[in-house]
């Protein structure tokens, strides 16, 4: 479907099926809610999502062999690490049962890569019930301490210290894709817009407003030309899931939702040292991994949830995961296919944008949402009849992306 | 901004845009690099003084500033492809109206930013027009 760029993709050993592992299945979710939490620290939103995920489960502590959870920054955020074992300690893991906690980090895509890890810890035999989290606590600072701390998941000696923001590494995708394909402001306001509507119809997004693309084009500037509405927000908020091997799964659950592939792909640190400035070939190549792996296509997957922590990375995303010729992103955003009802719905939970972006947790709550729409459960928002679900995970500006595919069926 | 010693054992290549080429297949690195990411472990990294010329191949106007560059905002930040090869990430100084890619531009010596007031100054290369 995509004119895909010709990247050679090096085989990371399981693109067609992994010898001697074992299938893997979630077969427990929850949520924090999202968003400016002052009442709560990270130990209780963790405690909250992992609480939740388990008794969604109806998996006791005893059964738990190992737990993964996914951080960015405790140490700018709340001048705290080891924060695996602060996470098992208040979960009631550690001082009785002395279970293996884990803490994963890749800036943004932490949560997506602690999925990983306990997906692998499953599949491989080594662990059968696990743990995959994800949190960050993101208010405890001002606004200006927590902006430096995203901007180190950048180059801080070579983009940082000529002054780059986040934003700004965004907004330069964004200049050389309106340049190079005709992408409008309109069309990316049109993913903001898109967005909130989703995350209207979310309990627990952050942001249930909707919003118009005057609103954000009239919006203050950030990183010309990306305004404060083409970015995705400060948020608080912690996601947890359970997962068991599928030959067990049905034990706990009459609904598991069984993993078709996790994938994984690393690229330049920084953005200037990228082959192409407006494509995120770590996404490219970790989405033919994941296709591989699975043995499925673009066209097969249901709904979606992209990396959308700003405008333009939706744009890219839907481009580099095939669902939108590249160019098109925009485009295809404006005719309303990546909405709910549309083609492929995009970012249903009300992505980063809306749903709120608590960078550590966002890996681990798409899983969520994918699981609760292939479940049925998600009210207002559901895709009828999805069966089969897409996550998609960036770090930084593209340095890490993780792409996992879920399926109902087995 | 950044701690002394670590922007201290740069200087050469902020200021003098001193970057590194592997003799093995002819690739330029800027920012430098002491392993060459295409030889790997048969490279010959070295040393390298960069021309200082290129052309725009993205760029943004930052309204809100990274910390330590407050005093600047709003300001031009750019991808600029050095006629050697390589990609960096930079300022541009100029009327951003007048900005564009394919732009071609030339390095200079500025003040980059500051550790507050009575702290460091931090001085590296920025951009302006090759014909400014």
């Amino acid at each position: 479907m995509q004119d895909t760029p010709n990247i050679r993709v090096k085989s990371a050993g399981h693109e067609n099926g992994v010898k001697n592992m074992r299938d893997v299945a979630i077969i427990g979710v929850k949520n924090t809610k999202f968003g400016e939490l002052w009442g709560k620290s990270l130990r209780d939103i963790v405690v909250e999502a992992g609480a939740g995920a388990l008794a969604d489960a109806g998996v006791g502590g005893k059964e738990i062999d190992a737990l993964y959870v996914g951080n960015m920054s405790g140490g700018r955020f709340i001048d705290q690490e080891h924060i695996g074992a602060l996470i098992a300690d208040y979960s009631g893991l550690s001082k009785n049962l002395h279970v293996p906690a884990t803490r994963v980090e890749a800036a943004c895509a932490s949560g997506g890569l602690a999925l990983r890890q306990a997906i692998m810890a499953v599949a491989s035999g080594y662990n059968d019930i696990v743990i995959a989290a994800g949190a960050e606590k993101m208010t405890d600072v001002g606004s200006e301490e927590a902006s430096s701390a995203l901007a180190a998941a950048a180059d801080r000696e070579w983009e940082g210290m000529a002054g780059a923001t986040f934003p700004g590494i965004y907004a330069m995708i964004a200049r050389l894709h309106m340049h190079r394909y005709g992408t409008t402001s309109e069309q990316l306001a049109e993913v903001a817009v898109k967005n909130h509507k989703n995350g209207s119809l979310n309990p627990i997004a952050q942001y249930k407003n909707k919003i118009t693309v005057d609103d954000v084009l009239k919006s203050i500037m950030v990183a010309d030309p990306l305004h404060i509405f083409d970015c995705s927000p400060i948020t608080d908020g912690a996601s947890a899931l359970v997962l068991a091997p599928a030959d067990i799964a049905h034990k706990y659950t009459d609904t598991p939702i069984y993993i078709k592939a996790t994938a994984q792909a690393s690229d330049t640190i920084a953005l200037h040292d990228r082959r192409d400035i407006t494509t995120l070939d770590a996404t490219v190549v970790a989405a033919k991994r994941a296709y591989s792996m699975a043995k499925l296509r673009p066209e097969d997957i249901d709904l979606v949830e992209v990396h959308d922590c700003f405008t333009i990375a939706e744009i890219c995303a839907i481009e580099d995961l095939g669902f939108a010729e590249k160019g098109k992103g925009g485009i295809v955003t404006a005719n309303g296919e990546t909405a709910i009802g549309g083609r492929i719905p995009v970012n249903t939970s009300g992505g980063l944008k809306a749903c709120g972006h608590p960078v550590g947790a966002t890996g681990i709550k798409q899983a969520v949402e994918i699981v609760t729409q292939l479940r049925g459960e998600a009210g207002k928002r559901q895709v009828e009849g999805a069966e089969y679900g897409m996550t998609h995970n960036v770090g930084g500006s593209g340095a890490t992306a993780v792409v996992h595919i879920f399926s109902r069926e087995r | 901004m950044s701690s002394v010693p670590r922007f201290w054992r740069s200087l050469g290549s902020r200021y003098n845009l001193e970057g590194t080429r592997c003799k093995e297949c002819g690739e330029h690195f800027y920012p430098p690099r002491n392993f060459c990411v295409n030889c790997r472990r048969v490279g010959h990294i070295e040393p390298y003084r960069f021309k200082g010329t290129g052309e725009i191949i993205s760029y943004t106007v930052i309204h809100t500033a990274a910390e330590g560059f407050e005093d600047l905002a709003p300001y031009t930040l750019a991808i600029i492809q050095l006629d050697e090869g390589p990609r960096l990430t930079s300022q541009v100084i100029g009327d951003p109206e007048k900005i564009h890619i394919g732009m071609r531009v030339r390095s200079v010596f500025r003040k980059l930013g500051e550790d507050g007031e009575g702290g460091m100054i931090y001085y590296g290369t920025k951009f302006v027009p090759e014909d400014a």
